[in-house]
């Protein structure tokens, strides 16, 4: 592995961690598309500034964009407030007009500057390592990995210097009212601080994906647990693991970096939806199964201790009665009966007769003075 | 200017291209409708990005970029979005916009994923892909346009045909499966209309910004109208208008993406009904709210006038206006009620300065404040 390549990840992985940070809580809120609104309306501050100081890499670009940011979150919330469109539609209003101001003033008047609008999209992390940072002659590595770096060190102390008031505005934003916290402040410092990490990953993998690295480990980190110190861990590890893993894809097929990574969230979603241990698509068709296999085997017992000492026993309490008069196939009855007597429920007879044992018996009896 | 108006009428490019987005925003503008008033205004926004795989698969796979093959792919990648929202909503129990935001960013890095491949085949038919990121309107040929007005037609008439179907599951889901409608299959159908009205824009408006011509238009009509036919119906001519206009401003400038101009316009279109729109519009608002403030404020100073003209023996004498102001607490606008009170008959300015009640004032006063069938003591 090259130097160059480690540079890549390095970024990639800072890059995608610093995105995650506040992606939880943008999960949590149910805000997640402001992700995507943000994302595209800084770029309308990021090209202004640009036009006004003539330089891309001047720390004015990051304020006028993180500005622009919350003034989209704004108008959003004024436009909604004037009860003449939903949130929803106020979002999808708000942010491709900033956006298509942007392209356009971009495609008209800065065509032949290195802001072009394909880098808007893609973003340009393979290049990222070829812009240094170089003080006094030595060189401190990648300009965009202080960067990013120094927003992801802004993420993690706006986390921990406010993780109670986040936590219980997200979680309950009446009582964090009540205890006397401004909702709307935090707010919007949070959104500020959604704004200026949605401008460094911009740099890095263009607006749209963005919203991949906000979304989607923390979406992932979500089903695994229901514990929010463990999800922030959970969301920081899988962003990383998609960043690395993203890379490396790329690398194979010789694609985008960036949108490899996206991919590669989406690959983990994909396999924390399918496979979590609680939540999961897997666990919970697994679950549903069980729970009909021991609703059946009640009903089992409940039919076998009906049926007892009677004279219709003989003919009702077989295996091969019980597709008859339960409607179940016979590899369900077979199915059912087995799971019951390894339970201790029941005892077969001969030919298919079936037996309660004093367990099963129990069992039917309690559950149906329950 | 009727130079340039000429060009824009006669020339043959400018025509097939200026029909081409009518079409689309007229049908973009009239399913759009439903997405706003159903809430499903990110919806497109998810179903647009969510088709830039399909359409550099279908390109990958078919070597053609025959735009009906393009536009397929992309209706299929832009279905299997919508129905990925669906999944992670139910199967995950995820809220929508988590789900939203996963699909319209997870597709679209892949799409961009698949892009690099195309871009590397050694073909020169490769050319033309990326305008299906931020459209190119120039690009449409006349048999594209042709496409777009017969598909476009096509989902239109299957909106009329299931206009009463739409409309209840719009307004009242619960209603709508109590009258023995299907409503999965209902619903399906109208979200695969949808997906039909952003696909037909890709190659004009890109998948970046095609969402905003599906909302733009609807939540500009909803500002107009307050029936759902007529939404429709407006929402079309707008979107229609936007396509329109926007191509124009376009073709103005060489190297302009027609996307961003389109949204530009739509938007515009936007800002002025929110503004403008009578009843609704915000102007009408304010004008609203001054005519009523301005009355609650005359009605008071009728009350101050009708309790003095009761503590004066003649009832018809004129109390100075400073009486009055002060009171109004020195309240400033006292002139501007008495004149209001004038202009209705209510009261009389009888010496410069001095204002007395009118019968009819009196009259009004009593019945607006007192019981009417008392007598005044």
């Amino acid at each position: 592995m090259s130097g160059l390549d480690f540079e890549i990840q390095l970024l990639a992985v800072v890059v995608s961690v610093a995105c995650a940070l506040p992606g939880v809580f943008l999960v949590l809120r149910r805000m997640a598309l402001l992700s995507d609104a943000i994302s595209h309306s800084i770029l309308l501050g990021i090209v202004l500034a640009f036009f006004w100081v003539q330089d891309l890499n001047s720390p004015i670009l990051i304020l006028a964009a993180a500005a622009t940011g919350l003034l989209m979150v704004a108008m959003v919330e004024a436009l909604h407030a004037t009860r003449r469109v939903k949130e929803d539609a106020a979002i999808a209003l708000v942010f491709p007009a900033l956006f298509s101001l942007a392209v356009l003033l971009i495609s008209r008047y800065a065509g032949n500057v290195h802001l072009d609008v394909d880098a808007v999209l893609l973003g340009e992390i393979a290049f990222a390592p070829f812009r240094r940072l170089e003080v006094g002659g030595h060189d401190l590595g990648p300009r965009s990995l202080w960067m990013m770096g120094g927003i992801l060190a802004l993420n993690l102390l706006f986390l921990m210097a406010f993780y109670k008031e986040l936590k219980v505005s997200t979680f309950d934003a009446g009582l964090a009212a009540a205890m006397g916290f401004s909702p709307v402040l935090i707010q919007y410092a949070f959104m500020g601080l959604v704004s200026v990490t949605a401008v460094g990953a911009f740099d890095a993998v263009g607006s749209i994906l963005v919203v991949a690295l906000m979304i989607a480990p923390p979406a992932s980190a979500r089903l695994l647990t229901d514990r929010l110190p463990l999800m922030i861990g959970l969301s920081a590890l899988l962003a990383a693991v998609s960043a690395v893993s993203g890379f490396w894809i790329a690398r194979g097929l010789d694609a985008s970096i960036a949108g490899s990574m996206a991919t590669a969230a989406g690959l983990v979603f994909l396999l924390s939806m399918l496979l979590a241990p609680d939540r999961g698509v897997v666990a919970s068709l697994l679950r549903r199964r069980r729970q009909k296999v021991s609703f059946a085997r009640l009903m089992l017992t409940i039919h076998l201790l009906n049926h007892e000492h009677s004279p219709a026993a003989a003919e009702e309490n077989r295996l091969g009665h019980l597709s008859a008069h339960l409607r179940w196939s016979p590899d369900f009855a077979r199915q059912v009966a087995d799971r019951a007597e390894r339970d201790g429920f029941l005892d077969r007879g001969e030919g298919d007769r079936l037996h309660l044992t004093p367990l099963g018996r129990e069992a039917a009896r309690h559950f149906m003075t329950r | 200017m009727l130079e340039a108006l000429q060009v824009f009428l006669f020339d043959y490019t400018f025509r097939t291209v200026a029909l081409g987005a009518a079409a689309l925003g007229a049908v973009a503008g009239a399913l759009g409708c439903f997405a706003v008033l159903r809430r499903q205004s990110l919806l497109g926004d998810a179903i647009a990005h969510a088709a830039l795989p399909g359409i550099g698969l279908a390109f990958l796979l078919t070597g053609s970029r025959a735009t009906p093959v393009l536009v397929l792919g992309a209706a299929l990648a832009g279905w299997i979005g919508t129905l990925a929202v669906m999944g992670i909503v139910r199967g995950a129990r995820l809220p929508e916009d988590t789900a939203l935001g996963i699909v319209l960013s997870v597709f679209f890095g892949f799409g961009l994923v698949i892009l690099t491949f195309v871009q590397r085949l050694p073909l020169a038919s490769q050319a033309g892909l990326e305008t299906f990121l931020w459209g190119q309107a120039a690009t449409l040929m006349a048999a594209d346009v042709q496409m777009i007005i017969i598909v476009g037609a096509g989902a239109l008439a299957l909106l009329a045909l299931f206009w009463k179907e739409f409309k209840v599951l719009t307004f009242d889901g619960a209603f709508a499966a109590s009258l023995g409608v299907p409503v999965r299959r209902v619903e399906f159908l109208l979200t695969s209309l949808l997906v039909v009205a952003i696909v037909l824009g890709l190659q004009t408006v890109g998948v970046v910004l095609m969402s905003a011509l599906v909302v733009a238009p609807a939540a500009a009509a909803r500002q107009w109208v307050d029936s759902l036919g007529l939404m429709v119906l407006l929402a079309a001519g707008l979107g229609a208008l936007a396509g329109v206009v926007g191509v124009g401003f376009s073709s103005a400038g060489s190297g302009i993406p027609t996307g961003p101009v389109i949204v530009l316009v739509a938007s515009a279109i936007v800002g002025i009904s929110l503004l403008a729109a009578p009843g609704r519009g915000l102007l009408a608002e304010v004008v609203r709210q001054r005519r009523v403030g301005r009355r609650i404020r005359a009605d008071a100073v009728l009350a101050d006038l009708y309790a003095l003209a009761m503590q004066h023996e003649d009832r018809r004498y004129g109390h100075p206006v400073a009486t009055l102001r002060a009171m109004r607490r020195g309240e400033v606008g006292i002139e501007r009620s008495l004149e209001t009170l004038g202009e209705q008959g209510w009261a009389r300015e009888l010496r410069p300065g001095s204002w007395g009640l009118t019968p009819e004032g009196e009259k009004r006063a009593r019945t607006r404040f007192l019981d009417p069938d008392e007598e005044p003591s």
